[in-house]
């Protein structure tokens, strides 16, 4: 069973995009295949692009990719992006017990789904980077998609979505204590960071109560099957024939129904919960963001007060009368001056950049879960209808008992 | 917490007692009232019989004297030949309070919705063990009444009629101590019906019920503690959905953009899927569950009658064994050969008997499972395509948005 592509779109769908940009990029990760033994193996994944945009030399084309190649690529275009106000998409979780049990040759279910887990995420993570319209242009992502060989990533400890996090909160802890007051100007700001607390703590109480309900179907089919071979069991024994046969028959629906609570756990799962557990971690990306306009903020007033100290300097040498310290203390104020406009230049800018991410992205974010929705009801559907399927099925056999 | 039984259409039934037409004696229980640690159930009697001195009358019992009453029959020397309707279960209300109480002590982090809703849950919780208690009272009666044999029996009049309680409460430790005779007198009746005593079988009728009676009891104890596990699950599910909406209805509140309609939307969804889900889970309960667990009790009833029979035979042995050796020695022979006669004809009665109840049993078991198997497929279908249309229902709605 493989997870629901839920960026699955038409030609027709690519072709009516709303405000004309023609996004036509898809990318599909896929053929898991473990590569090597012991603890150095790890899995291949083949990352498959297809395209239109010109800046691409084939229409279509894949390589093969390991996890730690998608964490590099994460930490390129997070070291290029973030601190200037891009809302760089986040990589997925590394998982030292997941990828052990892998390593190490288990060949269960347990391992099989922590890699189909693995492969829709990173699936999920490509196709969330290219729609990014600048992240699209950066040479790194088409280096990552393109080539068949890649430099190895070093050092990735650093670089998982996880570590990148860490370096992200770390800067915004840093920032709330050094206790900036900053003067803003701008209520939009303090707005949005709102609104963005707010939704981070909703989504994951929800994401909470989703894992619940996937434990729960989980159990559910487990009991489910348990029933049905009872029922099977209960059947034999039955002396009367018609109704051992009732009884037989009800334990091959209840076996279907088994099979059905599966693949509704596996839509609730990978449907609901890992589009909340997504959303969760772009919001702290976004949180990122405006903890470096801050921080950006931060380093223009800075400079400002840099600038100010420099002036009382001069003031202090003319009144001393001497020479060679006033040139010197001009010269400062002329370096620190340039330091104040760039500062409020970056400033405006990161402010400017921001402002447009955050309508990019809450664009995104309605489309994305308006979709998912759509898809995970359409799921509950055929539940139901299979369900009315079997049990209507199984009444002419219950009728039959005589 | 109290709770009141009123009027015969709320009662759950699966087992359903064929009065024969003959309305001679009806027996009902019209009222039952919950309160600390003990239940009270109004015995409502209907009959023109000449043992009665009123037309219509009702009598307070607990549990404890229905107890008494079945005890009364298994003791009795002349239904030995009988299956005696097995004994009402214990009410028990004590997981539910527990629950309840936990709920009360409570977590601050739940709405007050959500609490309301919890409790809501655990009070329809309580008041469905509440009516199977009453139901499971109600048919040890009603099955008493319809027998020819056993509604004549005179502790059953009294218990119908005698206004005054039975004094046959707080022999709690009489019991226990019955408990335990029961069960070594038991494990000597499971050496004797298993074999092991190197009795010999003289009807392939018996031979045939025994074999069958022991596999089939064992296999619809499994059967019913599965089903318990699969309504459990469902209800688990059924309970999931309370978080979920609520944590929806959050996030639609605080949406400022198109999601604020499909968040609430789908919070109602969730809502009233709950509503849905948890009515599968308690027609499981009755339909399945249920019925399992009350033929589960009525087989070992059954195995009990050929426990008694296989002693009867057992003492036939004996006393065919003793006039052989009396004949032998000359001794007491008329003493051995009336004894041996009185054995032989107690041992054909109950032979007699036993075939007819077995055969009973089995019909009843048949008619029961039918019926119940009809209205299990009937409900699943009307929860699935009530559950389709509500989700139909909210696609509609959904897609329809810009």
């Amino acid at each position: 069973m493989s997870a629901p592509v839920i960026f699955d779109r038409s030609r027709e769908e690519i072709e009516e995009e709303a405000n004309g940009d023609v996004f036509d990029i898809e990318i599909g990760v896929s053929d898991p295949e473990k590569v090597g033994d012991g603890m150095n193996a790890y899995m291949a994944y083949r990352v498959t692009t297809k395209t239109s945009l010109s800046m691409f030399s084939k229409s279509e084309f894949s390589v093969k990719r390991r996890f730690s190649d998608f964490l590099g690529l994460h930490s390129k275009l997070a070291s290029k992006y973030l601190h200037v106000g891009y809302i760089v998409p986040p990589a997925p979780e590394k998982s030292i017990v997941g990828m052990t049990k892998v390593k190490v040759g288990k060949e269960d279910s347990s391992s099989t789904e922590f890699v189909e887990k693995r492969r829709a995420a990173l699936e999920r993570y490509l196709q969330r980077t290219v729609k990014h319209p600048t992240l699209l242009q950066d040479p790194d992502l088409r280096q990552f998609l393109e080539s068949s060989e890649l430099p190895r990533a070093v050092n990735t400890q650093a670089l998982s979505g996880a570590g990148i996090l860490r370096m992200v909160n770390k800067a915004a802890d840093a920032v709330n204590k050094m206790t900036i007051k900053m003067n803003e100007s701008d209520a939009w700001f303090e707005e949005k960071q709102q609104q963005f607390e707010n939704l981070d703590q909703q989504l994951r109480k929800l994401h909470a109560s989703v894992e619940a309900l996937v434990c729960h179907r989980k159990e559910l089919s487990a009991n489910t099957a348990a029933f049905a071979k009872s029922a099977a069991m209960l059947g034999n024994s039955e002396d009367h024939t018609a109704l051992s046969r009732a009884l037989s028959q009800l334990a091959e629906v209840e076996e279907k129904i088994d099979q059905l609570h599966q693949e509704q756990a596996f839509a609730d799962f990978y449907m609901f919960s890992e589009l909340l557990s997504d959303y969760i971690r772009l919001i702290a990306a976004v949180k990122g963001v405006f903890d470096h306009r801050m921080k950006c903020w931060q380093k223009w007033e800075d400079a400002q007060i840099t600038l100010l100290k420099k002036r009382e300097t001069e003031a202090k040498m003319m009144v001393a009368n001497k020479p060679d310290k006033i040139q010197q203390a001009k010269n400062e104020i002329r370096e620190w001056e340039a330091k104040v406009q760039q500062g409020e230049r970056d400033f405006e800018q990161i402010s400017k950049t921001i402002r447009k991410e955050v309508g990019r992205f809450e664009k995104e974010r309605v489309k994305d879960f308006k979709t998912v929705i759509i898809k995970y009801l359409e799921s509950l559907v055929q539940t139901q209808q299979q369900l009315i399927k079997y049990w209507e099925a199984f009444l002419p056999e219950a009728k039959a008992i005589a | 917490m109290e709770g009141r039984q009123a009027g015969k259409e709320s009662k759950p039934s699966s087992v359903s007692v064929d009065l024969q037409g003959d309305s001679s004696l009806q027996v009902e229980i019209s009222d039952a009232v919950s309160e600390r640690d003990k239940v009270k159930f109004t015995v409502q009697t209907k009959s023109c019989l000449p043992h009665f001195t009123q037309l219509e009358f009702s009598v307070v019992r607990q549990h404890e004297e229905f107890i008494w009453l079945h005890d009364a029959y298994v003791e009795n020397e002349e239904y030995a030949g009988l299956i005696i309707p097995p004994a009402p279960p214990r009410p028990d209300f004590e997981a539910s309070r527990e629950k309840l109480q936990k709920l009360g002590e409570g977590d601050s982090s739940i709405t007050r919705e959500e609490f309301a809703k919890m409790k809501q849950e655990l009070e329809a919780e309580y008041l469905a063990i509440f009516k199977k208690t009453v139901a499971m009272h109600e048919v040890f009666l009603q099955r008493l009444a319809a027998h020819p044999t056993l509604r004549r029996d005179h502790n059953f009049f009294v218990f119908l009629e005698y206004g005054q309680d039975l004094s046959v409460r707080g022999k709690n430790r009489k019991e226990l101590l019955g408990g335990y005779l029961r069960n070594i007198v038991k494990s000597a009746d499971e050496a004797l019906i298993t074999r092991m005593s190197g009795l010999k079988e003289v009807d392939d009728f018996f031979e045939h019920e025994r074999t069958f009676l022991l596999e089939y009891h064992t296999r619809i104890r499994d059967a019913c503690l599965r089903a318990d596990r699969v309504m459990y699950s469902h209800k688990c599910l059924a309970d999931d959905y309370i978080p979920i909406s609520a944590a929806l209805n959050s996030l639609g509140v605080q949406e400022v953009n198109q999601l604020k309609m499909s968040f609430l939307k789908l919070a109602e969804f969730f809502e009233r899927l709950r509503k849905l889900e948890g009515r599968v889970a308690s027609d499981e309960d009755l339909k399945l569950s249920d019925m399992l667990r009350y033929y589960m009790r009525d087989s070992q009833a059954a195995k009990d009658l050929l426990y008694r029979r296989l002693r009867a035979l057992a003492d036939y042995e004996n006393a065919n064994k003793a006039l052989d050796k009396a004949r032998t020695r000359n001794r007491e022979v008329r003493t051995a050969e009336s004894h041996q006669q009185r054995c032989c004809q107690r041992f054909e009665r109950l032979s007699d008997s036993a075939k007819q109840e077995l055969m009973d049993f089995k019909s009843r078991r048949v008619i029961s499972f039918r019926k119940n198997l009809i209205e299990l497929a009937e409900l699943e279908l009307k929860h699935a395509k009530a559950s389709t249309l509500l989700l139909w229902n909210t696609l509609l709605t959904l897609k329809g948005e810009p």
